[in-house]
Parts: structure tokens; C-alpha cells; sequence
């Protein structure tokens, strides 16, 4: 059976920076950072007293919920997913039928952690004895396919309507996977993204591990140092993106604006072995990600123009460096232009993957790359591997045709799509 | 009494009308969910607001009777009476 071609039609975002596509471009373009300090976490003692929260007003909810979804309400995951979801579908030009569902389109948003401050309002009233009082709808603000189970009433999906979880490669692996799907014919369009809680409840872990930098509490915005010398830590952050993808054929006959194609991608896993383990990636498996989604995209390592890196800010921004040099045998000037979005939004965990995904077909779509902020000093070890004139500092108009973007998370998972300007 | 419970339990019911129900149409002889089409699993959150709202408690088995509006307020009534 022929392959089908996948492109992308549509966008949403909710992001730490802007909310909406527009908002995001240009925070994009102006590399406008979206973190925060937050009384909560300094009143709750927190190490890491920042992090990225998109700022949602109460008319972005009423655009996208009704007065009766909204009564006692408190899943921020679902909140920033819906936003981003309908917003896409808005986007691809999609309208929604009230009384037919579409078998033709479906959904994958992914989750890492979904309806935190819902589920710790129902274990106080549970632990006060008074779980009749949860109301009718606590399971489907924290079941983790809350998100899908949302989008796919609110568009009438019905196709394949899921939730994967994947920790940070969530996002990435969500369109990987929708992707697949439409290639094998099994979908027309699927709505692909995904959605992260955030706050101190989701936080809390990571400050735990003492992995988020503790001295920018005064400082927020100049915290999230990818590649630099100085990077202490990733900054947490959470929100949602969106994309639809769809087949070329079905894109081409309803006349929609296209931002890309996605000529492939893969998934793996390092099993924990080697080099990695529960936090930390095997590099093996990392460059055979690598390597392997050129080879189903059918491209060499030479051809890749930009790289939307996971780089987080820790320490182990230069390993991934190292990786994508190994992986692509390209180094020095020789290697393709490289950015991070998490400077500007921090790292949106299981969000970060579609956020990013949506700010590389922004790039690729309007021919720029957006800066690396807060990088000073590009860490010592990077630039033993690659020159300094391939990580932009500022805004960067580019011709080119094909960005690499790839996610790494616990779990030793990773996640590495290629898309190409069309 | 029940001049007094009946705005009070059609406020309670308004928002949880489809929006293409009128809160026009709530009416003593309403069913809740046949006639107003609220989705039934909305009627535990009308027993939440309405214990709220009267300071009273419904039992699990007494949901039965809170099918239509005039039977709600029956209800309301009676728990009111021997509380």
C-alpha cells in the first residue's frame, strides 16, 4: 500500500510566553520571555521560586469553554489543551458538526501530570470523609485522557481519541505517532499536541532532585540558560501545543494553508542501560534515533538545515550536542543551526515537545530562526564541538528547508521528527 | 413555602440547561432530564447546590425523588419541615 505524504494545517499554542499563535510568533521573533516569580513557591519554600505559566484570561475561557464546563473546574492541563487544540482546528479552517462525529479525524494529546489541583481538592474532601461531595465531574478532569476526552466531544472526533504519556518526549512522540497513522492510511487528520499542569504540586519533584536553578528568584527572566557556561538548571514550566496534521491529498482538495511537511521521524528507547538510566538518556540509543529518523525520512545528515533541540539547561546540554554531532557526523561551521526554545519558556515537561514543535514549523514556515536568549558564554564544552556562529543569539532570517527536532525524557525515551518546508 | 423554594431551585437548575435549552422552559411539571434534557449526571451537582443552598442533606436513595421540579421541591419542603 502507498505511503501517504503528512502535512501540517493548523496550529495552536499556550505558552509560558503567549497564548495563541500570533502572541507566540512574535514573543518568538522578540525573544520574550514567559518566566515568572511566584509568591506560592516562595511562600511553600521552594528552592526554585520561578517558572513559566501561560497567562490565560477569563476570555480566552469563555472563548473556548461554556459557563456549565466551567462550574468547579480546575484542570489548568485540560484548560491549556482545549486552548490549543480548538485553536488549531480553528486554524486548519475545520469546521465542527454538532450532530455528526468525523471518522476521518482523531486526536493523540499527550499528558505528563493532568488536573493536579483538581485531584488535591478531592483527596481533601475524601480524606474529610465527604467523597459524595466531589461533584459529577472529578474523573474526567483527572483521568489522563481528561485532555483527549475533552477535544474529541468538543470537535466531534471519531477516530482514533487517545492520551500518551512519555514524560518530556510526550509532545514530540504525540505527532510521531499521529503522524504514523496518517502515513498508513488509518486517518485522515488527526489533531496531534500535547498538555502539561503546572504549579507547585507538579513541581515539587523536580525541586526535590535540586535540578532548577535556585539563584534567579530575583532574576526570573534571565534563569533559563541553554547551552550557556552558566546554565544552572531548567526552569519548570507547562502549557499546550497543537497540530493538525492531515494527509497531503486531503489538504490540497479543501484548499488549506500548509506549514510543513513531516517527511518522518522515530522513537526508542535506551533502556536504561549504558549511559542511561531513569533520568539520563543512553547515548546509543539517542544517535540511533537520530540516524534513524533521517533514514525514514528519507534525507541525509548533510541536508538538515536547523535543529530544534530538547536542550533543558543542565547540565546535560552538552551531551546532547555531542549526540547530534556524533549522530549527524557534522561539527564546527559544519554544523546545522541549533536553538532552544526553552530559554524563553523554560521547560514546559510534557508540553515542551508540541510547544517546540509549533515554534519549528513557525520557523520553517516564515524562513527565520528565533534567538537563544541568555546565552552569554557558550559552555566550553559545546563549543569544542561546534562553532559559536551556529547558535543564534538574535532574531535570524534563513532560507532553508529542513529542521530536525527531537525529545528526550525519563524513562531513557526519545523522540526525533523531521520536517521540511513545502 | 414552596412560593419560596421555586425561584430559588430554578436559579439552582439554570446553569446546568444545554445551551439550547431556554431557563423559559423550567416549569413546575418540568422532568429534569426528559423535558429540560440536563445531562444526568449534572443532578448529583443540583443535589450538591440545592444542600447549599437549604442547608440540608439528601440521601443517595432519596435521588429518586427529585425527578421533576414539583417532586424537588416536595422534597425540599419535607427535609425543611424536619430538620
Amino acid at each position: 500500500m502507498q505511503n501517504h505524504r503528512v502535512v501540517v494545517t493548523g496550529l495552536g499554542v499556550c505558552s509560558p510566553n503567549g497564548v495563541g499563535v500570533p502572541a507566540f510568533k512574535e514573543a518568538l521573533e522578540n525573544g520574550k520571555s514567559g518566566i515568572r516569580f511566584y509568591r506560592e513557591l516562595e511562600k511553600l519554600k521552594f528552592s526554585c521560586q520561578i517558572g513559566g505559566m501561560p497567562l490565560i484570561s477569563e476570555a480566552v475561557k469563555a472563548k473556548y469553554f461554556t459557563p456549565l464546563q466551567l462550574r468547579n473546574f480546575n484542570a489548568a492541563g485540560i484548560l491549556y489543551g482545549v486552548a490549543a487544540g480548538v485553536e488549531a482546528w480553528q486554524d486548519a479552517g475545520l469546521a465542527v458538526d454538532d450532530e455528526q462525529c468525523d471518522f476521518e479525524s482523531g486526536t493523540i494529546f499527550g499528558v505528563g501530570t493532568l488536573g493536579v489541583d483538581k485531584y488535591r481538592e478531592s483527596i481533601y474532601k475524601v480524606d474529610e470523609g465527604n467523597t459524595r461531595r466531589l461533584g459529577s465531574t472529578s474523573v474526567q478532569q483527572t483521568m489522563s485522557s481528561g485532555v483527549s476526552a475533552y477535544l474529541g466531544g468538543m470537535l466531534g472526533l471519531g477516530n482514533l481519541v487517545t492520551t500518551n504519556s512519555s514524560a518530556c518526549t510526550t509532545g514530540t512522540e504525540a505527532i510521531f505517532m499521529a503522524y504514523e497513522r496518517i502515513k498508513a492510511g488509518k486517518a485522515t487528520r488527526m489533531l496531534a499536541g500535547s498538555t502539561s499542569d503546572g504549579g507547585p504540586y507538579v513541581w515539587c519533584g523536580f525541586d526535590a532532585l535540586r535540578i532548577l536553578p535556585s539563584k534567579y528568584n530575583d532574576n526570573p527572566t534571565q534563569a533559563s540558560r541553554p547551552m550557556d557556561a552558566h546554565a544552572s538548571g531548567f526552569v519548570p514550566g507547562c502549557g499546550a501545543g497543537a497540530l493538525v496534521l492531515e494527509t497531503l491529498e486531503s489538504a490540497q482538495k479543501r484548499g488549506a494553508t500548509i506549514y510543513a511537511e513531516i517527511l518522518g521521524g522515530h522513537s526508542n528507547s535506551g533502556g536504561q542501560r549504558q549511559e542511561g538510566s531513569m533520568t539520563a538518556p543512553n547515548p546509543v540509543a539517542v544517535k540511533r534515533c537520530i540516524t534513524a529518523a533521517l533514514s525514514d525520512s528519507g534525507i541525509a545528515a548533510s541536508q538538515i538545515d536547523v535543529i530544534n533541540g530538547h536542550l533543558t539547561a543542565t547540565a546535560k546540554d552538552d551531551l546532547e550536542i555531542q549526540n547530534w554531532s556524533e549522530a549527524l557526523g557534522r561539527s564546527g561551521v559544519d554544523f546545522p543551526y541549533i536553538n532552544s526554545l526553552k530559554g524563553m519558556t523554560g521547560h514546559c515537561l510534557a508540553a515542551s515537545g508540541s510547544i517546540e514543535c509549533v515554534a519549528s514549523v513557525l520557523e520553517l514556515k516564515h524562513q527565520f530562526l528565533f534567538p537563544n536568549i541568555n546565552l552569554q558564554n557558550v559552555h566550553p564544552e559545546i563549543e569544542k564541538v561546534i562553532s559559536t556562529s551556529r547558535i543564534p543569539t538574535q532574531k535570524t532570517d534563513l532560507n532553508f528547508n529542513i529542521l530536525a527536532k527531537a525529545s528526550f525524557g525519563f524513562g531513557d525515551v526519545n523522540c526525533c521528527l523531521i520536517f521540511s518546508k513545502i | 413555602m414552596s412560593q419560596d423554594i421555586y425561584p430559588k431551585l430554578k436559579e439552582i437548575i439554570k446553569p446546568y440547561l444545554p445551551e439550547d435549552v431556554n431557563p423559559d422552559a423550567i416549569s413546575p411539571e418540568s422532568h429534569l432530564v426528559t423535558d429540560l434534557n440536563i445531562n444526568s449526571t449534572h443532578l448529583v451537582d443540583i443535589v450538591l447546590d440545592v444542600e447549599d443552598a437549604f442547608d440540608i442533606t439528601i440521601e443517595d436513595d432519596e435521588l429518586d425523588n427529585m425527578e421533576t421540579v414539583t417532586a424537588s421541591i416536595a422534597l425540599i419542603e419535607q427535609k425543611l419541615a424536619t430538620r
